[in-house]
């Protein structure tokens, strides 16, 4: 067939080069919109905060502000609202502190393997809660359940108490076990949570704030 | 145990490397089983191993025997036609067996580390020493390292075999694609605290593994099988070939897109990631058809002569062709539209489709070529079924197709309680694992992960005896 070559359609070296084209077209397109993507979503500055210049993925110093997600009629899903300065741990941290402590938290999640059993992102295991706005979960304000829990009166200091000690505040039949995390480790974590959720991730988790609206006017979900 | 698969009839030093190869993957497969049974039952009781030998530990090493095994059987396989396709013995043959030792050992020491040291602090050196902590790529920096030093030899043996060779169509795509396929692993090998950035680059290693390089990997693998098997004529096979290579990469490049919905990445990753993933079925229906009709051809078209000359191998290969389709084409498009995927994204919903899709686009035809190799390693003319092939194919799909409805339901169960219900979050998320239907599930789940296990044993005692008996039966 391929020799008396009766027809394009059964002639191999027609099929290779179309592959190759293909194949090289869908390729370049990539890598342009790779160098779009990576423009847009490499972190911001603390100078962008202080301007209140929305980046997709804002700087380290977030962990200085007040943050929401909250619905957007335009974009018609939720996005992270980042509103006035809030004390973490108690202070304000510099841009080169707030750097190295979200690398800091960043490589502890990596070191111990937090998303073989949570989704970061969405992505990961589907064991545990996925952590992509952990921080602003209800359960983890004052009233909700967790943080009366650990004894503790803000968010940072419930969660990073937690994260040292899972298995003395089980939530659940199923907890998250003792990691040996150490309280500077516990601390980054908490920076890397209230990072990630800072970042617009397009809506996603969509209707999260269902909850946190059920939480506020006294609902709740348990049980 | 192991040497008792003969490869004295095997005269090329690449093919009988190819066996060794494929006997660590049968090794690996069964640990990724029985880590994934643990896990299983850490959903039912959560108590079991608890602080010992936690979830996030079992299923690491789940995942990673898995993409493990697939990498060997996938070296093995090539090892194993590449003398056959070349025409020509194998360029540093004796080097690959030392990179094969290598990996072997680096191998072994990696998962002798998951499993006892487990975790590390939260310092660079943990990375580099124990693990890496990103789903799927785990292996610490200095094991990416070795991988990519043996890869780069086994590729070495490949280009240079094929250089020195015939030059098929087959193997053009197979040099072209492995080049693809190694390079990819570089894009995963570096730290960043930007966790989009890391995740950016986090699926262009699995994305374009599973859905782009691997699968075009298969597509050979097929074309080879197909002459050897069934003895498919070269030059339709390989015109199907290149139609799967445009296909393939037309859509599954792009389709990249649909893991850029929710990660910080821009809004028109929706229309692209929608617009190619959905187009990510048609070659696999095209790869479906064409092992479908080739086979009903050689059968029907010669009358009395026996045409299939290797009935396991066969088999899975066919269950390849049904298992590819459905559980990447049909349970990967139920998800893949942005619309649905905001539900889904992150569900057991999401391990439904890994499940079929790994076991029927992957684990399917490389237990084929496993049969292929067992046939030149025992020189028989034609390879029948045993009893135990059946019990093995039929028992591990069975599980396996078990396993995905159960994990369907409940990641439904997941998206219509704790997602569209309640809207996500800490308590949405318990109160959904805690309802009967999820906890059936993960019951079904359990059970239906025995029936796959009871199947691998059929599988590999087969694997240990049906040369041996088709010897016999020749003699
Ligand atoms: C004895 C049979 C098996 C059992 C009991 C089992 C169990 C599990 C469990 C509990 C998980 C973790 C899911 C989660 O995070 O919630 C998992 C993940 C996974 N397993 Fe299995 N498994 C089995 C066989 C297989 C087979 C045969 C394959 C493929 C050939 C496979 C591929 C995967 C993949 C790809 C994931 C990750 C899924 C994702 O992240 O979406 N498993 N398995
Ligand atoms: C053989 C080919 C394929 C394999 C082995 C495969 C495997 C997987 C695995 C393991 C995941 C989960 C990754 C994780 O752990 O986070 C995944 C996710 C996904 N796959 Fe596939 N896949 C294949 C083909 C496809 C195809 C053809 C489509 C679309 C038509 C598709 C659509 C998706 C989508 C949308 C997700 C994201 C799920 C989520 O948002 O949670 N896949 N795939
Ligand atoms: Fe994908």
């Amino acid at each position: 067939m391929a020799q008396e070559n009766l027809s394009v359609w059964t002639s191999i070296p027609f099929w290779r080069r179309s592959a190759a084209w293909v194949t090289g077209f869908a390729t370049i397109l990539l890598i342009w919109l790779t160098f779009d993507t990576m423009g847009q979503i490499s972190m911001g500055t603390d100078a962008d905060l202080q301007q209140r210049v929305t980046k997709r993925v804002p700087a380290a110093t977030v962990i200085n502000y007040h943050i929401e997600y909250k619905m957007s009629e335009k974009r018609g899903h939720e996005v992270p609202v980042i509103g006035k300065k809030e004390p973490f741990f108690g202070k304000e941290w510099s841009p080169k502190e707030a750097a190295a402590l979200l690398h800091l938290g960043k490589l502890t999640s990596q070191a111990k393997n937090c998303m073989n059993c949570h989704t970061l992102l969405g992505n990961g295991a589907y064991f545990a809660p996925d952590l992509t706005k952990a921080w602003l979960d209800p359960a983890w304000q004052k009233g909700g359940a967790l943080q009366p829990m650990t004894g503790k009166s803000t968010v940072e200091e419930a969660m990073s108490e937690f994260l040292m000690h899972p298995s003395q505040y089980p939530t659940h039949a199923r907890m998250m076990p003792d990691l040996k995390i150490t309280a500077d480790e516990a601390k980054g974590l908490v920076a890397f949570l209230k990072h990630m959720s800072s970042i617009d991730t397009n809506g996603f988790p969509r209707n999260f704030s269902k909850t946190v609206d059920q939480f506020k006017t006294g609902g709740t979900n348990a049980h | 145990m192991l040497t008792s698969i003969k490869t004295n009839h095997l005269t090329s030093s690449g093919q009988k490397l190819g066996m060794m190869y494929f006997r660590v993957a049968m090794v690996l497969f069964g640990a990724q089983l029985l880590m994934g049974l643990i896990a299983a039952i850490q959903f039912l009781y959560p108590g079991f191993l608890f602080e010992l030998f936690d979830f996030s530990v079992a299923r690491m090493v789940h995942i990673n025997a898995l993409v493990v095994w697939m990498l060997y059987a996938m070296i093995g396989s090539v090892y194993y036609m590449l003398s056959e396709e070349t025409e020509h013995a194998g360029v540093a043959m004796g080097l690959g067996k030392l990179a094969f030792w290598v990996l072997t050992l680096a191998v072994t020491v990696v998962v002798l580390v998951y499993i006892f040291i487990q975790i590390g602090p939260g310092k660079e050196s943990t990375i580099w020493l124990i693990n890496e902590g990103r789903e799927y790529l785990e292996a610490p920096r200095w094991a990416d390292i070795g991988i990519v030093v043996v890869v780069l030899t086994f590729y070495w043996n490949v280009f240079a075999t094929y250089m020195a060779g015939k030059k098929t169509g087959i193997m053009t795509v197979m040099v072209a694609n492995l080049m693809a396929l190694a390079g990819l692993y570089l894009a995963g090998m570096f730290f960043t605290d930007n966790i989009s950035m890391d995740q950016y680059w986090w699926w262009w290693v699995i994305h374009l593994w599973v859905e782009a390089t691997w699968e075009v990997f298969v597509g050979t693998l097929a074309a080879y099988a197909l002459i050897k098997i069934i003895g498919a004529r070269r030059e339709v096979v390989e015109m199907w070939l290149w139609i799967e290579v445009l296909m393939l990469f037309g859509s599954g490049i792009l389709g990249l897109g649909h893991h850029y919905f929710w990660i910080g990445t821009p809004e028109y990753w929706w229309e692209i990631g929608a617009l190619f993933s959905a187009l990510e079925p048609v070659p696999l229906i095209a790869m479906f058809v064409h092992v479908l009709y080739d086979w009903g051809k050689e059968q029907g078209g010669s009358g009395a002569r026996e045409t299939v000359k290797n009935n396991p191998a066969m088999a899975w290969l066919v269950t390849n062709a049904f298992g590819n389709f459905l559980g990447a084409g049909i349970w990967g498009f139920f998800h893949t539209l942005p619309q649905v995927n905001i539900y889904t994204h992150g569900t057991q919903f999401t391990a439904a489709h890994g499940h079929l899709a790994f076991f029927g686009a992957y684990a399917t035809i490389l237990v084929g070529m496993m049969y292929v190799g067992l046939q030149g390693a025992y020189g028989v003319k034609e390879m029948k079924s045993t009893f135990n092939s059946k019990m093995a194919i039929f028992l591990i799909t069975f599980g396996v197709v078990g396993m995905t409805v159960a994990l369907t339901i409940a990641g439904y169960e997941q998206v219509l309680v704790e997602r569209a219900e309640l809207g996500g979050g800490w308590n949405a998320f318990f109160t959904a694992q805690d309802l009967p239907w999820y906890i059936q599930a993960q019951l079904w789940r359990t059970i239906m992960g025995v029936v796959t296990l009871v199947g691998f044993v059929y599988l590999v005692i087969d694997l240990l005896t049906i040369g041996k008996k088709a010897q016999q039966a020749e003699a």
